[in-house]
């Protein structure tokens, strides 16, 4: 019964009690959600222009960081840094189609799955080798993101929100909606469309492979690139960043794999889903949950909802 | 049959020559030639297994020949690439429809336009100024061609969701986007009923005398073949056996013996 309570009751009783505990862990589980919508939407183009889940995506964010951190420690302006890191995740995109996607067309899923563990190896092979192992801190300042805190009353209570914070959801926001919009309504958009739909009838009325994967993956790269700055001023830019990329693997079994608002609304879901079940529900297990609730949630939905809840319904003739 | 237009009888527009393609060990098309000229329809027919869809994966640039040319527009080009031969004004369907199917039909007729359209990537970006003219401006293309087809009550709906013979003419209508010289037909008319065989076959001699499209047409029906071609080729196994006007290959003994079978 004690138990009963502490699930059902309490954790209720504890959100009513101290509104301004519940907005503070809230706006923490929104920030951390729109960061991995960012991080799910890198997955998400990748997977629908090519059918291949990117593996890679993790490192690329961790690359594309470590790329900017480095070019300004060898003394290039931050902001120069800036366009010379979009420069190569360009060039890292027009090499990967060549390299790689090209000569392994028409192989099955599988096969483009695994080269893409190659390819993160690969990049953290040469980040390590160019720009060393250890970590380092994401000159934020030099970029001009603010830091420090706003904080308010609140129901009694101070709610306390890093400007960081705010600037990553509002940076995050833009970055998912113009992309979102780019996808749904231009010729580029539709053609990428086309491209997830059928390979063959793709090609058929013109529209070029190679070029929508380059596009897609320069667009991968410049999401990852964006999550790399916001969640690398929020700790610190290191090979470990890589793993909050798997945090994606939830968002994308609950958003689908090929759907973009699906991606959005699943960060946004299990970002806030694990703060909320962190704070009010850890206690009873000794804390620490919040590493596995993504996975736990995801796991509820997949037994509801095998194909996401955006992803296109599977139907299969037989 | 159809009174020859008079356009049938124009320039060469595609040119097959000797063409060879194999599979590992299975032959699919041995030294075939023809020849399509401006303006006609031409049929390609030929019982199952023939060749006949091989030979349109030719001429768009799926396959590649091992052996032989093929000139269209009078350049002859090795290895040519679908998204080029789309770009040199050649537009096909498919045997088994290939659509985009979570798309609209609009937008699936809309994708054919793709190469059509031209402004940039930052002007699309912000879809404005000439980017949203250029959008406004092949949207009408698309729905002359929406009207042409009879599918106007259709145009917003996902196009996974229609039957099959609506289904066929959305793909007609993205082929017909990409205003094509050549238009390859793959079995335009399969598995549709006698009303729907009939409405495509109007489609098709209309685009043919209002556009001039040149058409390339596979088709079983020989009733249909008949009707509409201007001349026919025939293949068996890999090998061309006939080539000529529908009355010269209707009497032709190996065409006979090709479809009917015969006595060892």
């Amino acid at each position: 019964m004690n138990l009963l309570y502490a699930i059902f009751i309490d954790p209720f009783v504890q959100m009513g009690g101290a509104p301004d505990l519940l907005v503070q862990t809230l706006w923490e589980g929104l920030v951390a959600g729109v960061l991995y919508a960012l991080i799910a939407l890198g997955f998400v183009l990748i997977f629908k222009a090519s059918g291949v889940f990117n593996f890679a995506q993790g490192i690329m964010v961790v690359f594309a960081a470590l790329t900017l951190v480095g070019l300004h420690e060898k003394g290039v302006p931050a902001f120069l840094a800036l366009a010379m890191t979009i420069a190569v995740m360009y060039g890292l995109a027009f090499a990967v189609e060549r390299l790689m996607l090209r000569p392994l067309v028409n192989q099955p899923d599988i096969i483009l799955f695994m080269a893409t563990f190659g390819l993160t190896y690969f990049l953290i092979g040469l980040g390590e080798l160019v720009f060393g192992g250890n970590p380092k801190v994401m000159i934020a300042d030099a970029l001009f993101l603010p830091k420090g805190a706003i904080e308010f009353k609140f129901a009694g209570g101070f709610v306390s929100l890093q400007k960081i914070d705010i600037a990553a959801a509002v940076i995050a926001s833009i970055m998912v909606v113009a992309l979102a919009t780019f996808f749904q309504v231009t010729r580029i958009g539709r053609a990428l469309r086309a491209v997830a739909d059928s390979h063959k009838a793709a090609l058929s009325v013109g529209i070029s492979l190679e070029q929508i994967w380059v596009i897609v993956w320069f667009a991968a790269g410049v999401v990852a690139l964006t999550t790399g700055i916001m969640w690398g001023a929020r700790s610190e830019v290191s090979f470990s960043l890589q793993i909050v990329s798997l945090k994606a693997l939830p968002v994308l079994i609950l958003g689908g794999f090929t759907s973009i608002p699906g991606a959005i609304v699943g960060g946004l879901i299990i970002g806030i889903g694990e703060k909320i079940g962190e704070f009010y529900w850890g206690p009873l297990l000794g804390s620490g949950i919040e590493s596995w609730l993504a996975y736990f949630i995801a796991l509820v939905f997949l037994l509801f909802r095998p194909q996401g809840l955006f992803g296109e319904k599977i139907i299969e003739r037989i | 049959m159809r009174a020859p237009s008079e356009t049938a009888a124009g320039e060469t527009l595609l040119a097959v020559e000797a063409v060879s393609l194999s599979f590992g060990g299975v032959k699919a098309l041995t030294d075939v030639s023809f020849d399509i000229r401006r303006g006609e329809i031409r049929a390609i027919i030929g019982p199952n297994g023939a060749g006949k869809t091989s030979m349109l994966n030719v001429v768009n640039g799926f396959y590649h020949p091992n052996t032989g040319r093929i000139t269209f527009k009078g350049t002859t080009r090795p290895k040519m690439r679908p998204h080029e031969a789309a770009r040199g004004g050649i537009a096909r369907t498919f045997q088994n429809v290939a659509l985009f199917r979570g798309m609209t039909a609009l937008d699936n007729i809309m994708a054919g336009r793709t190469l059509k359209m031209h402004r940039g990537f930052f002007w699309q970006l912000l879809r404005h100024g000439p980017a949203m003219a250029e959008e406004v401006e092949h949207r009408r293309k698309v729905e002359d061609i929406i009207d042409f087809l009879e599918i106007a009550h259709i145009r917003k709906v996902p196009v996974g969701r229609l039957p099959y013979g609506l289904q066929k003419r959305v793909e007609l209508g993205r082929a017909l986007a990409m205003e094509p010289e050549l238009l390859l037909l793959d079995e335009p008319m399969a598995g549709m009923n006698l009303e729907e065989k009939e409405d495509m076959s109007r489609f098709i001699v209309d685009l043919n005398d209002q556009f001039g499209t040149s058409i390339a047409l596979i088709e079983h029906d020989m009733g249909v073949v008949m009707d509409l071609s201007d001349r026919v080729v025939v293949l068996e196994y890999g090998h061309k056996i006939a080539d000529g006007t529908p009355d010269e290959v209707k009497g032709d003994q190996k065409v006979i013996d090709a479809y009917l079978g015969v006595a060892h």
